[in-house]
């Protein structure tokens, strides 16, 4: 049975160390942050100006000043910090931010990765997304594995425009997870979701991977 | 713009705060993130201007009928420069009917452009867009193996900014996340008007916890009171006892 989205964030998180600054993208990725194991210290980075971001508030606490990058309400942590954007992408380009979660549209095979524009279609953006990839010191993509149309997305190339060249450091699909030690090295499959066999994850993935 | 010879930086209201300041096709940093520590009063006073053809840097574009959605609305801007546009059909419809000029800038670019701007920085080399789109035109530079692609400083003609307390010289406190780009355009404006919530005299704001010194700030206006909009509410339940 292939993994849920629940799954995937729960795999995401098991990539969290003690100690780890993190940004998570909107998505899946925001789910991450329900699956940081006890006993763990890790403060998420909001990139419109705040570091420990809290859980959503409770209902009539909500505070429109206090958002987070999805434009979510959130609530604040007693070690919580807020700065100007300047200074978060100073915090994010210049590798201060341990680890990154974002979704995906495409990852290639050398580590590419689309995750924000379709040609043809209504364009909102790449928002931070590139500034992430760029400057983050790992990034971990979360995604399905084949798209509606049962299309591959992990592929050779990337077809969709690039939102980073040699970024993306582990994928993790609702089918398998696939590893590199480094930007250097291919990919590994390191994961099968239970049910599912190693011939099905190759027939579904056009990507060169080892394992 | 002798305007600016008035020893007083304070403006009893938002319109008053732009006169004299204002003309077609004049360029315009403003603050805010999503509907968050946006300037809406100085925006809603801009547009009762009629001021037309203006280019834009701002993170997003408002919501329709919200923010920097009421200048789109009535066709006022001819540029945005933003990094994410979505949660705005009107906005949509003017791009793809080719009536509205729109440049992609990452998040961290676009602060960085102001920032640079700001403090008198001509340019700077990132790695941030290297090899995607972004990059399409612009010097490249390769350094330890790296490619790095060249970006400008921004500066407009005008700031407009929102902060929660500020004094009459113009010193502003930021509350929370409707901080984000306010800083950091408030530096990129040859003219640079705030509204704040709470506007004091000189001494009542704790000089050490200033976030914009008022030397960047020309005129300033009480914009209370404030109905502050939510884009999206997410709560969680109280436990039970």
């Amino acid at each position: 049975m292939p993994w849920s989205r629940e799954d995937l964030a729960a795999r995401a998180a098991r990539e969290l160390k003690d100690g780890y600054y993190v940004n998570l993208g909107i998505g899946i990725p925001t789910l991450v942050a329900n699956y940081i194991a006890p006993g763990l210290k890790v403060v998420l980075q909001s990139e419109n100006g705040m570091l420990g971001i809290g859980p959503f508030p409770y209902e009539g606490e909500e505070d429109p000043d206090l958002i987070n990058a999805g434009k979510q309400t959130i609530s604040e942590l007693s070690m919580s910090s807020y700065f100007s954007s300047a200074d978060s992408f100073g915090m994010i380009r210049g590798g201060h931010i341990d680890m990154a979660v974002l979704g995906a549209m495409e990852v290639s095979e050398k580590g590419d990765l689309a995750n924000w524009m379709v040609p043809g279609k209504m364009v909102k953006g790449m928002g931070g997304a590139m500034d992430l990839v760029a400057g983050v010191k790992r990034v971990v993509v979360v995604m399905e594995h084949t798209s509606k149309e049962g299309e591959p997305k992990f592929k050779p190339y990337c077809e969709l425009p690039l939102t980073g060249t040699n970024v993306v450091d582990m994928l993790i699909t609702d089918l398998a997870v696939f590893s590199r030690g480094s930007r250097h090295e291919p990919f590994k499959l390191v994961e099968i979701a239970p049910g599912v066999t190693a011939a099905e994850i190759r027939s579904k993935t056009p990507a060169h991977y080892v394992g | 713009m002798s305007a600016e010879t008035r020893s007083s930086k304070v403006y009893p209201d938002a319109a008053s705060a732009l006169h004299g300041i204002v003309s077609d096709g004049m360029s315009l940093c403003c603050g805010g993130f999503g509907l968050c520590g946006v300037p809406e009063k100085l925006i809603a006073a801009l547009h009762e201007t009629g001021v037309r053809n203006l280019t834009v840097v701002s993170n997003n574009a408002g919501t329709d009928g919200e923010g920097l959605g009421i200048l789109l609305a009535s066709r006022q801007i001819k540029k945005m420069i933003s990094s994410y546009v979505g949660e705005n059909k009107e906005f949509e419809r003017q791009y793809l009917a080719g009536e509205l000029e729109l440049e992609f800038n990452p998040q961290g670019t676009m602060a960085e452009r102001v920032r640079a701007g700001g403090a008198g920085i001509y340019g700077f080399f990132t790695k941030v867009g290297a090899g995607t789109m972004v990059a399409e035109g612009k010097e490249t530079r390769i350094v330890n193996g790296e490619t790095y692609i060249l970006e400008t400083g921004i500066v407009t003609d005008l700031s407009l900014v929102k902060a929660w307390k500020g004094d009459t010289e113009g010193n502003l406190i930021y509350r929370k996340t409707a901080r984000n780009f306010n800083p950091n355009m408030a530096t990129a404006g040859r003219i640079t008007v705030a509204e704040v919530e709470e506007l004091v005299e000189p001494g009542v704001l704790d000089p050490d916890s200033i976030h914009t010194p008022g030397i960047f700030v020309q005129r300033i206006i009480n914009g209370s009171p404030y109905r502050k909009k939510i884009e999206k509410r997410t709560v969680r339940p109280r436990k039970e006892g």
